[in-house]
């Protein structure tokens, strides 16, 4: 075990941890956050997704160790001063989730998608998403809520510039 | 937090909603008796500031069942459903509605929480009556507030006439699907909510990361178990080195009961590292528990069944065969499928103060109650289960297994504990969905009409698991628990209108040679079995009408049509109506396939299936483009012309049917269990693919048909929505790839090299 300094949503943790436990169990069981959830462990489903340096990361496949000191940011801090983050409300507004167990890896992967492809085409949002799972087949609905999210960043970026 | 029990006692009604988030910390002392059905207070709880709270015994699995049921009850209630809000599925505080299950949630239990709703109007317009002294006919009533007609100045809300005060109302119905009060259910023509589509309120909190789940609850001492789980299926435990794990950090403790191993730990990853070191020694069984996966077809086809149905008939079919101008005779095959859950089986059960409360998705969290109860041998009221929600799949999943699982282990220790499955575990040892082998036979006339077909099914399905059973979950059968009968389990058959004059049904259940402690167990899958058989017969369907040179739609609109007479649900008149709208929509053209096979690498084609599920009628059309070189298919777009009478929530509804048209589109092209003579080996999204957002169809079209040929009917019913929409598409897949490639590929899933093998082998 060692003590291991961990920056989440804009709060400092310390935590005393085995340094090679997967970040998705320090998050879920030392932070109590419930963004991040376990699919398979195997980095293969994007459902313990989180945020570190602009890149969507799978946290259960993770050190917690390698990314001591880095800005993590979970579902949970996606939202900025009460505000939900376009491509959440977007997500809203589609009406996505089913169970919604999946969405979380939706939303942070899209988030990305976005921040690096402004205005993706459809090959591009199938493309950027492919590796993000959802057992309930939310696929068709996820894909018009990035166009959305799309839509709304560019008009709210028109305004800023306007 | 306050349960509702305490509410009730301490003061005579219950005051606050309960969230699934706050119960988990609720630490209420037992026992826990049913809720008394009969009572209107167990559904209905009304405060002083005009808000009501609705009580239901169901689960939402995601499809906003939890919305629409907030929709009708306000509907009949007369309350504004912004001011509503609804409890689900906690076994001590809703009634016992069973849960989830059968996409019967508006179909079947809707209907009492409208008349519940009802008679809650009924008795608050005669105490408004009382208090005005004005007929009750005299009064109206609009978002809980009532008004004398002639003079509304004189009103008062729903708050004021029973906030902080019980109804104190008993219902009639031995059962609750027929409980009932006195007052009428509104005319369909003045209901106001339904029919709208008011957004699910689940999905902020799903979307903003502030929902809790059962993955989540966290209780003080709480700790964590991981199964170990037989190498081989039907391997028996003969020892544990338990020195082998006992030196990892937080160890607590083996627990051992015949084949059933689990490891505890204080903290998650420390049980996950302890169930991958755990040494043991297995021996296997001296038989094969299976053949390999590859050879499923072969051996259903040859095995010896196990219980044959009674045939059903229609005319003469052998005598029709006999003197038929045509005749063709096709296998189909569907393999054996996963619930496989995005998220793992889980569950945690805390067992303060000698009581146990689970928390769990089980989307029947009665039956689970009553099942732990059984298994525990604990009495039922001292156990409750909380369902919260989760990664949700449907039918018989691996959720019943933990919970009972997470049970069993916090009695044993004496304290919380939380189980997970990982995810090799939950994708090789969930329950399947059974493999059918389908043997079609057909004739045709020498104008081409089919008279006569002769459909046999036949599936693995033997010792067929049912929900929550206590003597048949998977750990009863492991710790040498369970009964020692296997249940017979079932074969069914497909679902339509058409008029073929001779026609024979025949069903067979026929089973693996291991049917204990296996992986292959067979369990309730979404619908449970209309995939697979609408796959054998609606491909066969298609293939009748290539042998008569019709067009795929004429050729079954033609046997619709022929038809004369229909059910008190108008189902064949409206299967002919959705079968009109997909094809309209679509803008089918009428034509024979397959069409002339074009040049190049992307060959395209469309086909069509139908089915009816109940009384809810699917028909459906897939285009699809598929690559000769490589063998991949992709549906490009499906439109489905759905009809489950009644829409209570429009938009809702559509998500429902467009994620369970993905969901088939999955099967089609992905999913299939494989394993070799000893164990499953699909046992990852790498091993055992899915959906993926590159197959996902350009375009999407949903007709909600509603066709009801008397529209005006002032009880027009709601059916059943979700699982009616699985069942075509695996057929309208495989008969559009006919359309492409003029090649008929009788079994699922498309994948390339499968598809890539069969156009081989036609051209070779
Ligand atoms: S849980 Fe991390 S990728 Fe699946
Ligand atoms: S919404 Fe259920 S897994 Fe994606």
């Amino acid at each position: 075990m060692s003590e291991i300094t961990l920056q989440v949503n804009n709060e400092t943790h310390v935590v005393d941890v085995e340094p090679s436990t997967p970040l998705l169990y320090i998050l879920r069981n030392d932070l109590d956050l419930s963004g991040p959830r376990f699919g398979c462990g195997l980095g293969q489903c994007g459902a313990c997704t989180v945020l570190i340096g602009g890149r969507a990361v799978r946290s259960c496949i993770t050190p917690t160790s390698s990314v001591a000191g880095q800005a993590i940011t979970t579902l949970e801090g996606l939202s900025q001063n009460g505000q939900l983050d376009p491509v959440q409300q977007a997500w809203i507004d589609e009406q996505v989730p089913q169970c919604g167990f999946c969405q979380n890896g939706q939303i942070l992967t899209a988030k990305v998608l976005l921040a690096n492809n402004p205005n993706p085409t459809d090959a591009e949002i199938r493309q950027g998403m492919d590796g993000t799972l959802c057992r309930c087949m939310t696929y068709y609905r996820i894909q018009a809520a990035i166009k959305r999210a799309a839509r709304t960043m560019a008009a709210a970026n028109e305004e800023v510039n306007a | 937090m306050t349960s509702r029990r305490d509410f009730l006692k301490n003061t005579g009604l219950l005051v606050v909603g309960i969230s699934s988030a706050s119960l988990a910390s609720a630490q209420d002392a037992g026992p826990y008796p049913d809720i008394d059905f009969h009572q209107l207070d167990s559904w209905i709880v009304i405060r002083e500031d005009n808000t009501a709270t609705f009580y239901v015994g169901k689960t939402d699995l995601g499809q906003g069942t939890g919305t629409a049921f907030r929709q009708i009850m306000s509907d009949e209630l007369d309350i504004a459903y912004d001011n509503t809000d609804v409890v689900m599925g906690v076994t001590d505080i809703t009634p016992d509605q069973g849960g989830s299950g059968g996409s019967d949630a508006l179909q079947t239990d809707g209907w009492p929480m409208r008349r519940v709703a009802a008679e809650a109007r009924r008795v608050l317009l005669s105490l408004a009556s009382d208090r005005f002294n004005v007929p009750v006919e005299q009064l109206s009533v609009s978002d809980g507030v009532v008004t004398v007609t002639a003079n509304p100045s004189r009103s008062i809300t729903y708050g004021e006439l029973i906030g902080g005060k019980r109804f104190n109302v008993t219902l009639t119905g031995d059962r609750v699907n027929d409980l009932t009060g006195q007052a009428p259910l509104k005319a369909v023509q003045d209901l106001k909510m339904t029919g709208t589509s008011p957004q699910r309120f689940d999905i902020p909190p799903k979307v903003d990361g502030s929902l809790k789940w059962a993955v989540d609850v966290k209780v003080p001492g709480m700790v964590h178990a991981r199964n170990v789980k037989p190498p081989t299926a039907g391997a028996q435990l003969v020892s544990i080195d338990e020195s082998s794990v006992s030196g990892i950090p937080g160890f607590i403790q083996v627990v051992r009961e015949g084949n059933y191993i689990a490891v505890v730990c204080e903290r998650e990853e420390q049980a996950i590292q302890a169930a991958r070191q755990l040494k043991a020694e297995w021996k296997k069984p001296e038989a094969s528990p299976f053949p390999p996966s590859d050879d499923l077809h072969s051996f259903m086809r040859a095995a010896e069944p196990t219980s044959s149905g009674q045939p059903s008939f229609e005319g003469d079919p052998d005598a029709a065969f006999a003197g038929a101008a045509k005749r063709f005779e096709g296998d189909y095959f569907v393999p054996f499928v996963g619930h496989t859950a995005i998220g793992p089986a889980h569950a945690m059960a805390d067992p303060t103060d000698g009581q146990l409360t689970i928390y769990s998705n089980d989307m029947k969290s009665y039956g689970l109650r009553n099942g732990v109860a059984q298994f525990l041998n604990m009495p039922a009221d001292k156990i409750r289960v909380v369902w919260m929600d989760g990664p949700q799949a449907y039918g018989r999943t691996a959720a019943d297994d933990a919970g009972f699982e997470a049970a069993y282990l916090a009695t044993k220790l004496n304290r919380p504990v939380r189980v997970q499955w990982m995810r090799d575990e939950e994708t090789a040892w969930d329950t399947k969905g059974p493999a059918y082998a389908m043997r079609m036979r057909g004739a045709l006339d020498a104008d081409g009409n089919l008279i006569a077909a002769d459909q046999d099914f036949r599936a693995i399905d033997y010792n067929h698991v049912g929900y929550n059973e206590h003597d048949s979950v998977l750990i009863a059968q492991l710790t040498g628990r369970r009964r020692t009968t296997p249940a017979a389990g079932r074969a069914s058959v497909s679902t339509d209108s058409y008029a073929i004059p001779n026609r024979r049904f025949s069903t067979h259940v026929v089973s693996l040679p291991l049917i204990w402690e296996t992986p292959l167990r067979t369990g309730n899958l979404r619908d449970p079995d209309g995939p697979q058989v609408t796959f054998g017969s609606e491909s066969f369907i298609d293939e009748m009408a290539y042998q008569a040179g019709a067009d795929p739609v004429a050729f079954r609109l033609k046997m619709l049509e022929a038809g004369t007479g229909d059910d008190d649900g108008f189902r064949r008149t409206r299967s002919i109506a959705c079968v009109k709208a997909a094809a309209e929509a679509y803008g089918w053209d009428t034509r024979t396939s397959p069409k002339p096979i074009a040049d190049g690498d992307i060959l395209t084609g469309r086909g069509f299936a139908y089915s009816y599920r109940s009384q809810t009628i699917a028909a459906e059309i897939a285009e699809v483009e598929v690559n000769r070189r490589t063998g991949k298919v992709w549906v490009k777009r499906i439109v489905c012309a759905h009809d489950c009478g009644l829409v209570v929530n429009p938009v809702g509804l559509r998500h429902t049917v467009e994620c369970a048209l993905q969901y088939s589109l999955s099967r089609a092209l992905h999913e299939e269990v494989a394993f070799n003579s000893e164990k499953v080996t699909s046992v990852d999204w790498g091993s055992h693919p899915s959906l993926r957002h590159s197959d996902t169809p350009e375009k999407i079209d949903i007709i909600l048909v509603n066709g009801d040929p008397n529209p005006d009917r002032p009880d027009l019913p709601h059916y059943g929505a979700g699982e009616a929409s699985c069942k075509p598409l695996l057929a309208a897949v495989g008969n559009a790839i006919f359309d492409a490639t003029g090649v008929r590929i009788r079994s699922v899933p498309f994948r390339p090299a499968r598809v890539l093998a069969a156009l081989n082998a036609a051209t070779a």
